[in-house]
């Protein structure tokens, strides 16, 4: 067995700040090391180091990287450009962003195979990769095929020269589901077909485990425990690693006593223009409680959640609070309506002004709706940033200053800010570090056992709705195709689709990948 | 001393010129005190113009005109522009589209003979001037802002102001302009530099400010002929009008870079 990769006290900076630190690891041929960490950890950093490729700004500053034998840091531009070529390639996060919107799939596929019949190869990297029609694939354009298939397609372009290394940065992070089993499936297929050696770098710890021979985990850019896979998931050494382990685990919430609704949806249509993208949907949440709505990308749920606050007109069907037909729209709502309902975004980053110190941010409901000033105000400011466990000092500072969890922290204080007796949070958590995602739903446990808040949580997470969620409704298609208590559900689906978004959910145990395809995969 | 502080300085010596033009002149504008074309000389430093008065003094005068009216045409259009962009990229639907089409159709006219073609139908006077600028600056300052207030539209803290059912005024003043400030205050820098060339060449085409008063283009013209006997008069106000544009921009681009840098005060 010959060895591919090897990185020994590797430090890279990027403005006097170390990047990386005493990274030291070594990769064999025929062999997938998992990198995991959250954002910030320094993993794609590493991973465009081991294709001797920094970023601008960045340097290393001690250590070397040796691919096949050669130090990358000693190679001319042309001699690193000739090895990116042939021996090593790079599958990004987001397929839709690396592909040319103006040239055929085939064409950029092939562009650096060294093989004169591109055809035949495309055709057969295609085939391989199970994509459809492999015979007319390449003649489509990257708009022409789905999320799914543009990440395969990147995959095929990666091995059009059967490298001796495949750098794979989050190559499914972007994806449903059900469509990341067969990805990652046909990831460590052709993996083993062509022997060479992978790194695969991911903040889904339930993924490495099926997809790595060994895990290297890393943290603030360092490393913090390297080892094979089934010992760092059965048996972590460092707190760290035992976090990212038991981050997965958690018991569902008890089933609370059925009580009268406090919103609810009464036979909701809704749609944009001409297209319908909702029907019949029905729902309920009592105070106390969380709803979860589930399913995949396109399935309605956010426009569910977007009719419940009021920003879409339902063509049918009314949304309620406490039995009380709500306006359609949020602009013929009562200032008391808009108070006791509050929406909080996606991603917080645009949520924000980025503009407006924290203090006007959380600061303007309270003047809004409660009519606060002076003294009253600044206690009140002061109890909300305890509330989501946030400095006081942070006040004065404006969004750009916080990390991703902080400001999903000062999002929830603005909405928390009004008093509301419902939140509708729409994947709140889906661009946060599972550590961070942990924090943010405890808080949100304790503020609704403390203030009695009913919450609709739209999330195609469902590790994530097991933990937190009470009941739970399953949409597909625009519609709600089940609906019940968390554990009845996710113990005994009724539906079909229900079966397969369970199976899809990733697993940490050996061997989950295979059974997955095998019960997702039609008979 | 950087080039935007260079530029801020000599930006300031001029507007602090034309602001007291009446009293370090030292000669009334109009009143002849030399030679045609006379030679600069003790009482005349500059020389005389075309009919032999000061020409420093003239200058100074021309100065003031041109930089007062830049200055009204770029305050008038920014607060109709910048109001009209904002609006149209907040409430969208026909209101966007009529006020798009209409700026559409006045951009498509070159601005300098669409200004020369309203003044001959309404005559030349210094209202009329400044209202047909105001207009055609206008449709500038809500072709760039229009855009750039529509990417802000799209930000989810509208759609949580929308949410709290915060009104229009409160929405545009509080969410969308800080913003955009940056865009804002460099169109503004070049938008002035511009309006100060706009009225220069239509009173240089004899359209902008009428004898015996006259701006910086009006003394280019009034001593045009002088070039042809080497004389250096109208090459004063045409240096002038060149120092205006110069200190502009300097400051402009000082202040845009300044920005650049900062990327987490751009939209």
């Amino acid at each position: 067995m010959s060895e591919v990769l090897h990185v020994e006290g590797l430090r890279i900076e990027a403005r006097g700040a170390p990047i990386l630190d005493g990274i030291a690891l070594s990769l064999q041929k025929g062999k997938v090391l998992g990198l995991i960490g959250e954002s910030g950890a320094g993993k794609s950093t590493l991973g465009l180091a081991a294709i001797g490729y920094l970023k601008a700004g960045c340097a290393v500053t001690a250590g070397t990287v040796r691919l096949l034998g050669q130090d990358l840091g000693q190679q001319s531009p042309e001699a690193l450009r000739a090895l990116r070529r042939q021996r090593i390639s790079y599958v990004a996060q987001s397929a839709a962003a690396a592909f040319n919107p103006f040239w055929r799939l085939e064409r950029q596929v092939t562009e650096l195979a060294v093989t004169p019949d591109r055809r035949a190869l495309a055709r057969d990297l295609f085939a391989r990769l199970h994509l459809p029609e492999p015979e007319v694939f390449g003649r489509r354009y990257p708009h022409q095929v789905s999320g799914g298939q543009l990440q395969r397609a990147m995959i095929a372009m990666a091995l059009a020269n059967r490298p001796e290394l495949v750098v794979f940065d989050e190559p499914t992070t972007a994806l449903d589901v059900t469509t990341q089993v067969e990805v990652l499936a046909q990831i460590r297929q052709v993996v083993a077909e062509q022997g060479c050696a992978a790194l695969y770098i991911t903040h889904d710890l339930a993924v490495v485990a099926q997809m790595a021979d060994d895990i290297l985990v890393l943290r603030h850019g360092r490393m913090v425990e390297q080892g094979a896979v089934r010992q760092i998931v059965e048996a972590p050494r460092t707190e760290y690693a035992r976090a990212l382990v038991a981050h997965r685990s958690g018991s569902a919430p008890p089933e609370a006593a059925e009580s009268a609704p406090l919103l609810a949806a009464v036979g909701l249509e809704l749609g944009y223009g001409r297209k319908v993208i909702v029907q019949e949907v029905s729902l309920a949440v009592p105070r106390g409680q969380v709803l979860a709505i589930v399913g995949e990308s396109g399935s309605g749920k956010t426009t569910v959640a977007r009719a419940l606050a009021g920003l879409i007109a339902p063509r049918t069907g009314s949304v309620r609070l406490e039995g009380r037909a709500l306006a359609p729209l949020v602009e013929g709502r009562s200032a008391e309506d808009r108070r006791r309902l509050q929406f909080i975004h996606q991603l917080p980053d645009v949520a924000l002004n980025p503009r407006h110190p924290l203090r006007e941010i959380i600061g303007r409901p309270l003047t809004l709706f409660h009519g606060l000033s002076g003294a009253a105000f600044q206690t009140r400011l002061a109890a909300l940033m305890a509330d989501v466990e946030l400095p006081v000092a942070l006040l004065d500072r404006v969004p750009g200053a916080l990390s991703g969890g902080q400001k999903q922290r000062v999002c929830i204080a603005r909405a928390l800010a009004a008093e509301p007796d419902l939140l509708i949070c729409d994947e709140i958590t889906s661009a946060l570090d599972p550590l961070v995602e942990d924090g943010i739903l405890a808080l949100l446990q304790r503020l609704m056992q403390s203030r009695s808040l009913g919450i609709v949580f739209i999330t195609h997470n469902l590790g994530l709705t097991r933990r937190f969620a009470h009941r739970v409704a399953v949409m597909e298609r625009g519609r709600i195709v089940e609906e019940g208590a968390t554990g009845t559900v996710f113990e005994a689906p009724a539906q079909p689709y229900t079966r397969r978004l369970l199976a899809a959910a990733p697993q940490m145990r050996a061997g989950w990948l295979t059974e997955a395809i095998g019960s997702l995969r039609p008979e | 001393m950087t080039r935007a502080t260079l530029s801020a300085v000599l930006l300031a010596v001029l507007v602090l010129v034309a602001l007291t033009a009446p009293w370090i002149a030292p000669h009334p504008p109009s009143s002849v005190v030399t030679g045609a074309f006379a030679d600069p000389s003790a009482q005349a430093w500059l020389g005389g113009d075309s009919i032999g008065r000061d020409l420093f003094s003239r200058t100074l005068f021309g100065l003031r005109h041109t930089l007062g009216i830049a200055l009204a045409v770029t305050v008038g259009a920014a607060l109709l522009g910048i109001t009209l962009a904002l609006v149209a990229a907040i409430r969208r639907g026909w209101l966007d589209m009529v006020l798009g089409r209409l700026v559409d159709t006045l951009m498509a006219v070159p601005q300098i003979i669409f200004a020369l073609m309203v003044l001959a139908v309404l005559g030349v006077s210094l209202p009329t001037l400044i209202g047909t600028m105001i207009v055609l600056e206008t449709t500038l300052f809500f072709r760039v802002l229009r855009p750039a207030a529509g990417d802000v539209a799209a930000m989810d803290y509208l759609e949580v102001a929308r949410l709290r059912g915060e009104g229009l005024a409160w929405t545009l003043r509080r969410e969308v302009l800080p913003v955009l400030m940056p865009t804002v205050l460099a169109e503004i820098g070049i938008r002035f530099a511009f309006a100060a060339l706009f009225i220069s060449s239509l009173s240089f085409l004899g359209a902008g400010i009428q004898p015996p008063d006259a701006d910086l283009g009006g003394l280019v013209r009034e001593n045009a002929l002088a070039i042809t006997v080497g004389k250096l008069a109208p090459l004063v106000p045409a240096f002038v009008i060149a120092l205006i544009a110069i200190a502009v921009n300097g400051v402009v681009d000082g202040f845009v870079r300044r920005h650049a840098i900062r990327p987490e005060l751009l939209p």
